[in-house]
C-alpha cells in the first residue's frame, strides 16, 4: 500500500469513476507545470473531440473525462487521449491576461483587518501585497464561477478558517489555504474576504456567462469605494468591467 | 401555435410540502465552470414518466420528494404521467397505483403523498413546460437559485403553463413498467478513482458491511451509516473531478454518496463510483433503508446501461385501472398507512 505517486510522471494515470467518466491524473499536488498539462490534454480534446466525449472537467491536476460509454468505448477513449499527448506533448496555448478591478476599503473588505492581523501586516500592505500578484486561474469548482487562483504571495499564506464564516458577498476576492479565490453568489466559506470585485465570473444572462477560462491570469486593480459603485453598476447592467490582454 | 391562449392549460400547484422541483434531463456542459448538473434524482423513473406521454425522454416534468404536491388543471384538460417510488397517489379521493397516467380535467386535484417505499416520485405532462432554460437546461438547482421557477422549489399558488398540450388518454391507467419496481438491496460500484487511498482489507469491508440511508440526505448527497472505513494515506486530496455516484469518504470515515445536486469537483477520496443504472434505485431509499455494494466490472455496468436503455425502447403498455388490478405491496402500503383499504 504506498500512496499515489505526488511527482508527474510521463505517462498520466487513467482512472475510472465509474463507467461513464475517467480520470486523466498528471499528479497529485497544486503545480503550474501539472496544471499545464491538464489544460493542454483539455484544449486537444475540445479541439477535435471523439464521438461520445460529453463535456470535460479541468482540475489542478487531473482532466474529469465525462462520456457515454454505450457510444465511446473505453478504450477508445484512452486511445484517443494518447494520441492527443504525443501530438501535442505538454504545450498549451498562452491564457489570456485579465485586470481585475478590486475594492480593499474595509468596508467592502469584510475580513482583510482579521487576515492581515492574522499574516502580521498592516492593512494597506496586506491589500498591497494581494495586489502585487499575477494569478494562474487553475480550475472553478465549489459553486458556478467560484475560480481557484494560484500565485498568491507567501506573506499572505494563511490557513482556511476552522469553521466557515457567513455567507460572502457577491464578488468576494478570498484567500485561505495559500491560495485566492474569486467568488460569485453568496456562500458560507472557511476564506477570509480581502477585497470585493464588481465584476461577474458568472453572469447566466449575459454573453459570455462566463469570462474567464481555466489557464487565464489574472491581476487585481485596486479601486476606491467609489470607482468600485460606480463600475458595479455598469457591471449590473451586462457590462464587462474588467479589463483583458492578450 | 394551434393552442389559443383559453385552451392552454397552466399546471397549478395546489398544496406543496417541501421538496418539488422542476427538472430536465440536466444541466450539462458547463460543469468546468462550476455548474452543477442536477437533474433527476432517478433518471429511469422521470424518463419513464416523459416516455409514457412521447415526451423525449428528458423533458422537463415535475420532481416530487417526500413532502409531497397537489396539482390540479385549469383552462384545459391536459394528460399527466407518474412514476417512481411507491407513493401514494390520489385523484379526486380515489386512490391510484403509483406509476400511472391519466388525463386530468379542470376540476380534479391529484395529490401525491410519500409512501412506504421509494423518495421521489415523477410527474410528467402531455406537452412542454413553458418555464425559461438557463446555459441550455431548465433543470432546479436550489443552492445556485438556477432553472425552474426562479431556481427554487414548487409552492403552494405556482402556475405553470404547458405548451403544445395534449389530453387524449382518458381515465387513469397504470403503466406497464416493471423496472419502476426495484428493491433497493444490493448497489453495483465500479470501484475508485481513489480505491488506493484504502487498504485492500477496507474495501473488503466497505463491500462486506451493511450501510444503511441516513435522514440527513438531500438532492446533493446521500448519507451512510455504519462502521467507518480507515484511510491508508489520509483524507486530504487535491481537488479532482465529482462524478455522479462517486462515493466519498471523508475523515471520519463514512461514505457519502454524491448525487444530482453535486458539485462537479472536490477533495475527498472516492472509494468507488455507485454505476448509472443503480444510482437512481439508491436516491429511492428512505432513511433506514439498508443497502450493500457490490464491486463490478465496466463491461457489467454496461450491459446494466444497456438493459436500461432497452426497457424504454418499445411503448409502455397502459392497463386501466380498476381496484382489483392493484398490486398486494400496494394495497399493503395503503393498509398500513391508512388502517382501511380505500
Amino acid at each position: 500500500m504506498k500512496a499515489p505517486d505526488p511527482e508527474p510522471a510521463d505517462r498520466p494515470r487513467f482512472l475510472d469513476a465509474g463507467e461513464a467518466a475517467l480520470v486523466v491524473e498528471f499528479g497529485a499536488a497544486v503545480d503550474p507545470a501539472i496544471n499545464d498539462r491538464v489544460l493542454a490534454l483539455d484544449a486537444a480534446l475540445g479541439a477535435d473531440p471523439p464521438l461520445g466525449l460529453a463535456e470535460t472537467v479541468p482540475t489542478y491536476r487531473s482532466l474529469m473525462i465525462h462520456y457515454d460509454p454505450l457510444v465511446l468505448s473505453r478504450a477508445a477513449l484512452v486511445a484517443a487521449v494518447e494520441g492527443r499527448l504525443a501530438e501535442r506533448g505538454a504545450a498549451r496555448g498562452a491564457g489570456r491576461l485579465w485586470t481585475i478591478p478590486c475594492c480593499y476599503d474595509p468596508a467592502l473588505a469584510e475580513d482583510i483587518a482579521e487576515a492581515a492581523s492574522l499574516a502580521g501586516l498592516a492593512v494597506a500592505d496586506a491589500a498591497a501585497f494581494h495586489a502585487g500578484a499575477l494569478y494562474r486561474v487553475y480550475m472553478y469548482g465549489f459553486a458556478p464561477g467560484f475560480a481557484y487562483l494560484g500565485g498568491l504571495p507567501e506573506a499572505l499564506a494563511l490557513p482556511r478558517r476552522s469553521s466557515p464564516r457567513a455567507p460572502h458577498p457577491p464578488g468576494a476576492v478570498m484567500i485561505g489555504g495559500g491560495l485566492a479565490a474569486i467568488g460569485t453568489m453568496p456562500m458560507p466559506t472557511g476564506w477570509y474576504v480581502l477585497g470585493r470585485t464588481p465584476e461577474r465570473l458568472f453572469a447566466p444572462e449575459r454573453d459570455p456567462a462566463f469570462l474567464i477560462e481555466s489557464g487565464d491570469t489574472l491581476r487585481f486593480e485596486p479601486v476606491s469605494a467609489d470607482t468600485f459603485a460606480g463600475l458595479e453598476r455598469r457591471a449590473a447592467s451586462g457590462e464587462v468591467v474588467a479589463g483583458r490582454a492578450a | 401555435m394551434s393552442a389559443s391562449a383559453a385552451g392552454r392549460p397552466i399546471l397549478r400547484i395546489t398544496g406543496a410540502g417541501g421538496g418539488a422541483t422542476l427538472q430536465d434531463r440536466g444541466r450539462y456542459g458547463a460543469m468546468r465552470y462550476g455548474i452543477t448538473p442536477a437533474g433527476p434524482m432517478d433518471p429511469l423513473a422521470h424518463a419513464t414518466a416523459n416516455r409514457v406521454l412521447g415526451n423525449p425522454l428528458g423533458a422537463t416534468a415535475v420532481e416530487v420528494g417526500l413532502g409531497g404536491l397537489a396539482v390540479a388543471v385549469e383552462g384545459a384538460s391536459l394528460d399527466v404521467a407518474l412514476a417512481g417510488g411507491a407513493f401514494r397517489i390520489d385523484c379526486d379521493g380515489r386512490p391510484l397505483p403509483p406509476a400511472c397516467a391519466l388525463t386530468l380535467r379542470p376540476g380534479m386535484v391529484l395529490s401525491i403523498r410519500a409512501g412506504q417505499t421509494g423518495a421521489w416520485c415523477y410527474l410528467a405532462v402531455g406537452g412542454r413546460i413553458d418555464v425559461p432554460a438557463v446555459l441550455g437546461s431548465t433543470a432546479t438547482h436550489t443552492r445556485s437559485r438556477l432553472g425552474g421557477l426562479d431556481g427554487r422549489a414548487l409552492a403552494a399558488g405556482d402556475g405553470l403553463a404547458v405548451v403544445e398540450p395534449r389530453a387524449r388518454l382518458g381515465e387513469p391507467a397504470s403503466l406497464g413498467a416493471p423496472w419502476m419496481d426495484r428493491p433497493p438491496g444490493t448497489i453495483r460500484v465500479v470501484l475508485g478513482p481513489q480505491d488506493d487511498f484504502f487498504a485492500p482489507s477496507e474495501i473488503a469491508a466497505f463491500l462486506d458491511r451493511d450501510w444503511t440511508v441516513t435522514a440527513r440526505g438531500d438532492r446533493m448527497a446521500c448519507f451512510l451509516d455504519g462502521a467507518p472505513l480507515v484511510h491508508a494515506c489520509g483524507h486530504d486530496i487535491v481537488s479532482d473531478g465529482v462524478a455522479a455516484g462517486a462515493i466519498q469518504v471523508p475523515g471520519q470515515g463514512l461514505p457519502i454518496v454524491l448525487m444530482a445536486d453535486r458539485q462537479p469537483t472536490g477533495g475527498y477520496p472516492k472509494i468507488a463510483t455507485v454505476i448509472g443504472p443503480d444510482l437512481g434505485r439508491l436516491a429511492q431509499g428512505q432513511a433506514g433503508t439498508r443497502l450493500r455494494f457490490r464491486a463490478v466490472t465496466l463491461a457489467e455496468a454496461l450491459e446494466a446501461r444497456r438493459v436500461e436503455a432497452a426497457a424504454l425502447e418499445p411503448d409502455i403498455a397502459l392497463e386501466p385501472v380498476v381496484r382489483t388490478d392493484f398490486t398486494s405491496e400496494f394495497l399493503l402500503g395503503r393498509n398500513l398507512i391508512d388502517g382501511v383499504v380505500g
